[in-house]
């Protein structure tokens, strides 16, 4: 979670400082859900994410270094620079990318199971997405299909409280994402999602059901958006005072509270903040210094029949 | 002992689909199918009793959930499988646009060259058996040719239904496959044994030499049927079956354009924004000649056959066209 929120830091900076040239969505405020839901993963289960992907990627084992040059736009980025913060993809961990398109990823999630299935194998599919995307087809279409099929999906309704500018209550009608999860027949939880360690039980709950064959599962977690939608956003459609309220319900803070009662003594969880910094502080260092890519590389990895003359 | 070559059959189009699907489920177990209705065989049975040999995880009838029929495919596709994804037909495909374009045609790229997007998306377009308006009846080629990442193919006989789905199913990119509605039932002779048909290469489906016509899918059975006529009358007409629309064949329509020197491309679909005009174009800069078109009128297609066969080209309409067009002065 430390390391998530240093990398949002760290990206916030490079792009104030021009270094970052295109729109990043940050998490902060969010990390519980990525690193509560990770953290009962392996390498092998698939994660699909969303626009506001880097906490899901971090948490799911991508690299730090490769996710900041990409966000540079650098050739060592994760996808060479070709896709950006919307679409980071790091396939060697089973994260099948960010996604530019709200719901874009629940199919993809539900797809990844079914040939997994197919294959034989036992994994997992994670699909983490936003309020928004309940009100879109897909994820009716995406529980209902994995439903049907009884596929291993556990679905991750990350709610940060708001559709991009818009507060996610005025748009959203009935009982709530979990409610709607319930009326199609997936076997659903609601958690705080600013509370690691319970998230980290209730996957672990629903996850031990789906990964025993008993079909897809929904996790509700209501978050808070620390930060503005992109961070061009300053969302002045909120209060100051709304945000410093939730502020008292930092996730990371709550860790860190929580460890100290636990006994961790003040100068570890200093030690881990450090370590996290330095580690996105080398990979800014490296972000800079690798190359832009050629004109050329735009017309690479199209396509493999009729691909693009140079 | 006789090794003779195996000798060819005669199938309906929709057979031969069949059997191209069949024979690369045998070769490679992870190559499955999913869309609306496929264990009763699909709507044109062309997976007919598939599922009994491959059951029902691997031809798969899926909820009417269009978006999730191709996003499904393409996470699939993403972890180690070859879907076939079937979409009943390209109007209902409008449905799962985002996941087509936003999704599988853009992956390879977007994800830096991390992942083949191995799968097929069949889409039967075109007028078909008539008489069902405007949401049933549109042929879109123009609007995939037009998008970087996918591979386009548009057989019109059975020989390359077969061999060409076959080739699009081994293929490890995102191959749109525009089935030719209206001649699934009918019939051709396919070759005997295991073949498969190159992606990329025209077919002269008609020697001539006084006028080329260039034409796909559905249409060529038209063209075919007025070339014969023009034959009558004194005009020698070559027909090019591109069979592949991206990437399409210069080379072989180049090759025949600068024998003729009078050329006529001819498709179903609208003719203002069609394909066609790409081609026509393409001659145009590499020969200098001029180029005819001959499309449909941009208007819906109405339900009432007056109305259908306004937008419809028959073969009197294509045989003007060529007659249009032999009579150019070069």
């Amino acid at each position: 979670m430390v390391r998530i929120r240093e990398f949002e830091q760290h990206a916030r900076i490079g792009y104030d400082r021009g270094e970052i040239p295109g729109v990043v969505h940050l998490s902060i405020g969010q990390e519980a859900v990525a690193a509560g839901v990770c953290a009962n993963l392996t390498r092998e289960d698939y994660v699909a994410s969303t626009h506001r992907g880097h906490g899901h990627c971090i948490a799911k084992g991508a690299d730090t270094t490769a996710m900041m040059a990409e966000l540079f736009g650098k050739t060592t980025g994760t996808n060479k620079g070709k896709g950006g913060s919307m679409h980071i993809a790091d396939f060697s961990v089973g994260m099948l990318g960010a996604n530019g398109v709200v719901g874009g990823g629940i199919g993809i999630a539900v797809g990844a199971a079914q040939a997994s299935r197919l294959l034989g194998k036992a994994n997992v599919s994670v699909c983490f997405f936003g309020d928004g995307a309940v009100n879109r087809g897909p994820f009716l279409e995406g529980l209902n299909w994995a439903a049907v099929f009884e596929l291993p999906v556990l679905f991750v309704c990350e709610d940060n409280a708001f559709s991009a500018f818009t507060r996610a209550s005025t748009t959203t009608a009935g009982k709530g994402a979990a409610a709607r999860a319930e009326g199609i027949g997936v076997r659903s939880r609601s958690v705080d999602g600013n509370n690691v360690f319970a998230i980290y039980d209730a996957v672990g709950e629903l996850l031990q059901r789906v990964r025993a064959g008993d079909g897809p599962a929904f996790l509700h977690a209501p978050t808070y958006r620390l930060d503005g939608h992109t961070v061009f956003d300053s969302a002045p459609y909120r209060s100051n005072e709304e945000v410093e309220r939730h502020r008292e319900d930092d996730p990371v803070a709550y860790v860190e509270s929580r460890l100290h009662q636990w006994g961790v003594d003040g100068a570890e969880l200093d030690r881990i903040r450090v370590e996290a910094r330095e580690e996105m502080l080398r990979a800014m260092e490296r972000a800079r210094s690798a190359p832009f890519p050629q004109p050329a590389d735009a017309f690479a990895d199209v396509q493999l029949i009729g691909a693009p003359p140079c | 002992m006789l090794t003779e070559k195996p000798a060819t059959t005669t199938l309906t189009i929709a057979q031969a689909a069949r059997e191209a699907l069949a024979e690369e489920m045998r070769r490679d177990p992870t190559v499955w199918a999913l869309g609306e209705d496929l264990a009763a065989g699909g709507i044109f049975g062309t997976y007919k009793g598939l599922v009994d040999e491959f059951g029902p995880r691997r031809i798969v009838s899926t909820p009417i959930s269009e978006s999730m029929i191709m996003n499904v495919g393409f996470g699939a596709a993403l972890a180690g499988t070859r879907p076939v994804i079937e979409m009943r037909i390209l109007d209902f495909a409008l449905c799962a646009w985002d996941e087509l374009i936003n999704q599988i045609a853009k992956a390879r790229f977007m994800f830096g060259g991390q992942t083949n997007v191995p799968l097929v998306v069949r889409l039967p377009q075109g007028i078909g058996r008539g008489f069902q308006a405007a949401q049933h009846s549109q042929s879109l080629e123009a609007w995939l040719v037009h998008m970087p990442g996918l591979v386009v193919i548009a057989p019109a006989t059975a020989a390359d239904e077969k061999g060409m789905l076959k080739t699009a199913i081994r293929s490890d990119d995102p191959v749109v496959l525009l089935d030719p509605k209206s001649l699934f039932a009918t019939s051709g002779e396919v070759p005997g044994g295991e073949y498969t048909t190159p992606i990329g290469v025209a077919r002269i489906a008609r020697q001539g030499a006084d006028v080329t016509v260039v034409t796909w899918s559905s249409l060529l059975p038209t063209v075919l049927s007025a070339a014969e006529s023009a034959q009558g009358e004194g005009v020698s007409v070559e027909v090019i079956d591109l069979r592949s629309l991206w990437p399409w064949d210069r080379d072989a329509v180049l090759a025949s354009c600068a024998k003729t020197k009078r050329v006529l491309v001819a498709h179903e679909a609208v003719q203002i924004g069609g394909f066609g005009a790409e081609i026509a174009a393409t001659i145009n800069a590499e020969l200098g000649i001029p180029v005819s078109r001959l499309g449909a009128p941009r208007i819906p297609v109405g339900y009432s056959p007056v109305l259908e066969n306004t937008y419809r080209l028959s073969a009197d309409r294509v045989l003007g066209a060529i007659r249009a067009t032999a009579a150019r002065s070069v």
